[in-house]
């Protein structure tokens, strides 16, 4: 795998935070970092990009979730409460029939899971949905 | 990991030029995520398929980046134009530094 | 630290009191690949005494687990069966024979599943699938016999059970196996554990209940082998009979025993009616 800029940064973060901040603060200071590496500190709008996710995902380990931003050069998809709330990141080629696709994703807990769309314009959209991850009823 | 990993690919054998069509695939690959332990309490080495990219006659469609996030046995939705007949190339790269390729054909009319 | 005794009634406070069954869509269909019709709601067999429709527990998921199984490429027990598709065709054992040998293609098993535990007249025994490929591993082909609940077993009957989706469950419970399945029927109402629960107090007296987040089913089996989401992998039923069992804080009967046998005849026979359709996916 190739060793990025942004990894080095989460990984140097990581490891400070883990030094002195509980998990939690942890998680959280990365996600944001992690959106302004992708956006480059510009401002992030709202509309144009529409994020599926269910309400209640009956098991954190398999949940459906789609992105659809028509004009969107990517799209990143980050699960603001997971260990590392970067999940995946959408790279739309000149052959894509539009700026959308699903995948299956872990969530560690109930949360919010956002995605954030770069437009071919350079400017940024954001969506977020709330998804309850419940507990089974048995360990069966 | 690189046992039982197979790629499948799902795409219509014909579309009309011009066309958008919809395309899924799985690869059956365990995503081990690096965040659990064994039993003995040793944390599990991360081992996951961290890109996967589909083009058509050489041009890219979709160049995924995947995190440990992505559920076990990745599967992806998207949709790709098919300007002429030609042939969709799929790769997924594995942190063990293998690729696993696969290529589905299709005639535009 | 002493051994917690769990009250029953701690049990019963499990359950949220809906007057309802909560159902997420309960006039939802199942058409696997807009092809294959599964029967998910049907009259209850004559033989059921305390319920009157039999309900598959893909009825009792959410939308989004539920779309899993509508086609057999979002199906990720699917895998698995293409892994027992490439097993079938290959040979094993001193008679250097495969599946293929004696029953050419996987679809000839088509309506296999669907009266599955059956009674073996040669044999004078009732075999659950598991038994018959074991007895065809053994004694066709000369081959070790698979271990009940190993990976190879349950892709291959997963890849049996996929043939025979939309098929009717129809287990015969008559004859040389009525002993077996009264004493089925007698495990399934029998309390066990520290929680003194029967298989009936969930899944006859609360299915559509929900317990703790989740919707508990009637525990049908037709859906057999399941993929989970919670293991990602294809599940065969006595495992899921020894969850249970142990869930009720109870030592469990070992996957094969007879015990099982005759649970799974019994709770095969309550799903009579309903259509085949393993590899199911819950959560």
């Amino acid at each position: 795998m190739q060793f990025t800029r942004r990894d080095a940064l989460i990984m140097s973060l990581g490891a400070a935070a883990a030094s002195v901040l509980p998990v939690q603060a942890f998680a959280a200071a990365s996600a944001e970092e992690i959106l302004a590496e992708f956006t480059g500190g510009a401002a992030v709008g709202e509309g144009g990009l529409t994020l599926t996710a269910p309400e209640i995902a009956e098991n954190g380990n398999t949940v459906p979730i789609a992105v659809d931003a028509p004009g969107a050069v990517s799209v990143m998809i980050l699960a603001t409460k997971n260990p590392s709330p970067l999940v995946v990141t959408f790279n739309f080629g000149p052959m894509a029939g539009s700026q959308s696709a699903s995948t299956r994703i872990r969530l560690a807990g109930t949360q919010d899971v956002v995605a954030v769309a770069k437009m071919s314009d350079g400017s940024f959209v954001q969506a977020s949905q709330a998804v309850k991850v419940t507990i089974g009823g048995c360990g069966g | 990991m690189a046992s039982g990993v197979k790629p499948r690919v799902k795409v219509p054998k014909t579309a009309a030029i011009g066309d958008v069509v919809t395309i899924k695939t799985l690869i059956s690959h365990k995503m081990e995520s690096g965040q659990r332990k064994d039993k003995s309490g040793n944390a599990i080495p991360r081992s996951i398929i961290n890109r996967f990219t589909c083009d058509f006659n050489g041009e890219n469609v979709i160049d995924v980046a995947l995190e440990p996030s992505i559920s076990t046995n990745p599967y992806f939705q998207f949709e790709a134009k098919v300007p002429a007949s030609g042939e969709f190339t799929f790769t997924w790269y594995d942190d063990d530094g293998e690729t696993y390729t696969t290529a589905k054909s299709i005639a535009a009319t | 630290m002493g051994i917690k005794i769990v009250h029953p009634m701690a049990a019963v406070a499990m359950f949220a009191l809906a007057a309802t069954p909560a159902i997420s869509d309960e006039n939802a269909n199942l058409v696997v690949n807009d092809e294959i019709n599964i029967t998910v709601r049907a009259a209850a067999p004559a033989h059921m005494e305390n319920v009157s429709e039999v309900l598959s527990g893909w009825l009792f998921r959410a939308d989004e687990t539920q779309q899993f199984q509508m086609d057999d490429f979002d199906n990720p027990g699917m895998i698995w069966v293409d892994k027992a598709v490439a097993s079938w065709g290959k040979a094993e054992g001193s008679e250097g024979k495969s599946c293929a040998s004696c029953h050419d293609d996987p679809d000839s098993m088509a309506g296999v599943k669907a009266v599955y535990p059956k009674w073996n007249e040669t044999a004078g025994e009732l075999r659950t699938l598991e038994l018959q490929i074991n007895d065809c591993r053994e004694n066709r082909m000369g081959a070790e016999p698979w271990k009940y609940t190993g990976g190879d077993m349950v892709n291959m009957t997963a890849l049996i059970a996929s043939v025979s989706r939309g098929m009717p469950v129809n287990v015969a419970i008559d004859g040389p196996v009525q002993s077996t399945w009264e004493q089925g029927k007698e495990l399934y109402y029998t309390r066990t554990g520290q929680l003194e629960m029967s298989c009936a107090n969930c899944h006859e007296d609360n299915y559509g209940n929900m317990i703790r987040a989740d919707h508990l089913s009637q525990g049908q089996i037709n859906g057999f082998p399941v993929y989970r989401l919670k293991n990602a992998k294809l599940n065969s039923v006595h495992s899921r009979f020894k969850g249970c069992v142990r869930d009720t804080r109870a030592e469990t009967y070992k996957p094969g025993s007879a015990e099982f046998i005759a649970l799974e005849l019994y709770v095969a026979s309550r799903g009579n009616g309903l259509s085949v359709e393993g590899p199911s996916v819950r959560n």
